[in-house]
């Protein structure tokens, strides 16, 4: 079973859990986008933990307390103790670049739309490679996404 | 002379972004292959050459999208790209109104919808059908999501069955993707 489908506990035999046998690809493919975005075989400047910390810290800011906790048990996989505290909304280190990225990464769930070039420029300012600011634009879409998906499937699964 | 577009329209801008693409001639093997699918088709943009900078999650998420918004049965076309519009209204993403809007009106022959929803934002009034789809998306791509049961139930009052409601909820969710890449690493430009 995907992720989505085992945090979003659909009724089995219901209406909705057809059409999410009719979906199966597209929950394959989310899937598929998770190992992608938080365990890539090439990480770039953004390590296995720094993900999974953020990850963590974009689903508390979507009140995703199912999602937070599965996001916890790759933070406590990676055992990185240096970005293990960013899971926690408010937090930052004391490190420039890392401490960019997080602010990056909380604009990019929080509210995207306030993003302007000068931001990208930031992160450029403290080290932070393109492919790296890429990485992070991607982390935080997908785990957006997911949340929505989640969010959206809680919903059908208590109406009526 | 360019400038940045920053108003909603159905004139479909040009992406500009503003990280230095990968160079396709000296792109690595993994990243040719991760472009071979493109988003909508559109082939190798300035946009795939950016996303080519991850190339793992760029090889998967293509086809998810594609799969998303151009699958066939289930929700209608037209209203899947309601939905990307109402993620792209929240999220401010002009480049990804433009093209999804324009995309709207070419499939249900009319302007009216999409001039009521960029004249009025969030607050656009539209038939009763569309204006559920509308809401629901809205509210969905919020963050915190902020759509609740009832908006959930109005998507079934007028009409949609489950695959129907579960496709907005995919082609909400993967707009939430999608304007967090297009206006977070770019903006849209008028030539």
């Amino acid at each position: 079973m995907t992720l989505i489908e085992t945090l979003a506990s659909v009724r089995p035999g219901s209406a909705l859990a057809e059409a999410m046998g009719k979906r199966a690809e597209i929950l394959r493919l989310s899937e598929a986008a998770h190992d992608a975005v938080l365990l890539p075989h090439d990480p770039g400047g953004l390590s296995h933990g720094l993900r999974a910390a953020l990850a963590a810290r974009m689903a508390r800011h979507n009140r995703s307390p199912a999602l937070a906790s599965h996001y916890d048990t790759l933070v406590a996989r990676a055992d990185e103790p240096a970005t293990a505290l960013l899971a926690e909304p408010d937090t930052n280190v004391s490190d420039p670049r890392t401490a960019e990225i997080v602010r990056h990464a909380d604009r990019l769930t929080v509210a995207p739309r306030d993003a302007t070039r000068a931001h990208v420029e930031a992160l450029r300012q403290v080290g932070v490679t393109d492919a790296d600011i890429v990485r992070l634009a991607e982390l935080a879409a997908f785990v957006n996404y997911q949340v929505r998906v989640l969010a959206g499937l809680k919903l059908l699964g208590e109406m009526r | 002379m360019s400038e940045v577009v920053h108003t909603f329209t159905t004139t479909v801008p040009r992406w500009q972004p503003y990280v230095v693409p990968v160079d396709f001639a000296t792109a690595t093997d993994e990243q040719h292959a991760a472009m071979q699918t493109t988003p909508s088709n559109k082939g190798i943009s300035p946009y795939v050459l950016t996303l080519a900078h991850d190339p793992e999650t760029l090889a998967v998420r293509s086809p998810l999208f594609n799969l998303i918004m151009y699958g066939k049965d289930g929700l209608a076309a037209s209203e899947r790209e309601l939905g990307a519009v109402a993620a792209s209204v929240v999220n401010r993403c002009v480049y990804c109104a433009a093209v999804h809007a324009s995309r709207f009106n070419n499939l249900t022959k009319r302007t009216d919808v999409i001039e009521a929803v960029f004249a009025d934002g969030l607050e656009a009034t539209l038939d009763e059908h569309l204006q559920e789809i509308f809401n629901f998306s809205a509210r969905l791509s919020t963050t915190p999501p902020e759509a609740v049961v009832a908006d959930a139930q109005a998507l079934a009052d007028v009409g949609l069955d489950e695959l129907e409601a579960l496709d907005l909820v995919l082609s909400s969710a993967i707009f939430g993707w999608a304007n967090r890449l297009m206006h977070t690493l770019g903006e849209p430009m008028k030539d």
